[in-house]
């Protein structure tokens, strides 16, 4: 254990240094992000010319859905998703090879390789949204049901990293995968919104599916005081769920992975 | 003439081989993108029916309509991008194009033209789909079948040139990803991609009406479902035609002064 710490530790020091070595990239994100905020605030400023709730959520809990949301991305850009990148190319050219012949567990390797610094641009983003939410929502917010708040983000993130693993291990039997992150990115794109607007079948693709659900809206629930105690348990149960399957999958597809002789 | 109407038709039924080869990952791509309409429709008719049942006109049964239609605009939308253009340029790929006695836009326009009617033809089941879970209402006289043909190629033009203006800012600077990233950000809210004009404040429509953007995206959707007058209606082909005549005469001014500060890179 100590190990895999000192290991995803030191592979994070290797990526921020990386990514040192670009600093107009920061700024370049920096204006990505602002870019992204205002459409985002546009797309809410117009639904709210219109009405005044959304399906029972009024303006400034929409706004913290969308910090969640924000929040959320930059952590799956940072941290998953260009792990996932490599690993389908890898997969792809046979180079995998030199991930699994290292003396540690392939899952955490794997898993820990990448870091995109800047991308956390995009988490700082995030947290100003949400502040700015909790300061509209003029509820305050305790300190349990901050702790509560930031467990069920972990969740989140867990389970979403658990989903990436599975697509991206799918490629040792399919090969490409690069159209299904693309297929992601649009259904992620949907929890934008609080998933109790969409029609059922959708619902239920983006809860169970692809756990956007408990990603972002019940995080977003908890922060807007409408969450139970039924949904923790079910986000908890899930997580361990998925962790397991992923687990399971994973060493499925690497048993089925026979190299390319680099 | 007939050069490069010879030219044209190779190239297009070149691309159409090559992307009918690559059905799965086209499919994957197009249903990608259908995520976001569907976003958007689930939204707004909820708005509606908050409202009673109406919103800036649209019913649910029109906002599916519009959406619907929207996955096919949005495809013709899809042109060589700008990031393509930094591409050929940073890496001296366009010294390859330069060679050929015909402009290089010649051989962008038609390829991604052929690969249009690969889409087009594509798009129909997912259309039918869609129209199976979000019952459009759609109500056309074959008039506005034959506008909307016109206007989905002029939008498709336009949006060609648009973006390949954009695209030539490489031969002056090369980090122009953040210049694309604003415009797009424009482009999406002034063309009818993010919501109709018609839900927009007025002052945000004033400003469009003098962009080309909503000629590319909000009139060929609403050539189709919004029963224009007949006078808006062939009305839009003509500020299409206009604006595809501005940007092409941008293009070509543009190309003269950038490509002389094109300095090839040998490969």
């Amino acid at each position: 254990m100590k190990r895999i710490f000192h290991l995803t530790f030191t592979f994070l020091r290797i990526g921020i240094l990386n990514e040192m070595q670009y600093r107009v990239n920061f700024f370049i994100q920096l204006l990505q992000s602002f870019v992204a905020l205002g459409t985002g605030l546009v797309g809410l400023a117009l639904v709210f010319e219109h009405t005044t709730d959304l399906s029972g959520w009024t303006r400034p809990e929409l706004l913290a859905v969308m910090g969640v949301h924000i929040l959320m991305g930059g952590v799956i850009r940072a941290a998953i998703q260009p792990n996932m990148q490599t690993l389908a190319n890898d997969i792809q050219q046979g180079t995998l090879d030199y991930a699994l012949t290292k003396p540690v567990d392939s899952q955490v390797i794997v898993s820990v390789r990448e870091f995109r610094l800047w991308q956390v641009v995009d988490v700082v983003m995030g947290f100003i949204v949400l502040s700015w939410a909790v300061v509209e929502l003029q509820e305050g917010l305790g300190v349990v049901d901050a702790l509560v708040f930031a467990a069920t983000l972990v969740l989140g993130g867990i389970m979403i990293y658990c989903f990436w693993l599975m697509l991206t291990t799918s490629a040792f039997w399919i090969i490409r995968v690069y159209e299904m992150i693309n297929l992601f990115e649009g259904l992620y794109a949907a929890g934008r919104w609080p998933v109790g607007i969409y029609p059922l079948w959708l619902r239920s693709m983006l809860t169970f599916l692809v756990p956007v659900a408990f990603a972002v809206t019940v995080p977003s629930e908890i922060l807007v005081g409408q969450s139970s105690t039924q949904t923790l348990i079910g986000a908890l149960a899930l997580t361990i769920f998925l962790v397991v399957l992923a687990r399971f999958v994973w060493s499925l597809g690497v048993r089925n992975y026979s190299g390319a002789s680099a | 003439m007939r050069r490069y109407l010879d030219y044209y038709l190779t190239s297009m039924r070149m691309a159409i081989l090559e992307q009918f080869q690559y059905r799965v990952a086209n499919y994957f791509y197009m249903i990608g993108m259908v995520a976001e309409p569907v976003i958007y429709l689930v939204v707004w008719s909820t708005v509606a029916e908050a409202q009673g049942g109406e919103v800036g006109g649209y019913t649910p049964a029109a906002f599916a309509a519009y959406y619907i239609v929207w996955t096919l605009v949005r495809n013709m939308n899809i042109v060589f991008t700008p990031y393509g253009w930094e591409g050929y340029i940073q890496r001296g790929q366009l010294s390859a194009e330069l060679l050929k006695p015909i402009h290089p836009i010649h051989n962008f326009l038609s390829f991604f033209a052929g690969w249009k009617v690969v889409v087009i033809l594509f798009w129909l089941p997912l259309a039918a789909i869609l129209s199976l879970i979000f019952k459009p209402a759609l109500d056309f006289t074959w008039v506005e079948v034959v506008v909307f043909f016109f206007a989905i190629w002029g939008a498709y033009l336009i949006r060609t040139m648009l973006l390949t203006l954009l695209g030539m800012i490489t031969f002056w600077t090369t980090r122009v990803s953040a210049i694309y990233e604003l415009f797009f950000a424009f482009e999406l809210v002034l063309s009818g991609r993010l919501v109709p004009m018609s839900l927009m404040p007025v002052w945000v429509q004033e400003i469009a009406d003098w962009l080309p953007f909503q000629w590319t995206f909000g009139y060929p959707i609403e050539s189709l479902v919004a029963q224009l007058p007949p006078a808006e209606l062939w009305g839009g082909l003509g500020m299409q035609a206009l604006w595809i005549g501005i940007t092409t005469v941008m293009v070509a001014v543009m190309w003269r002064f950038g490509i002389r500060r094109f300095s090839a890179v040998g490969n």
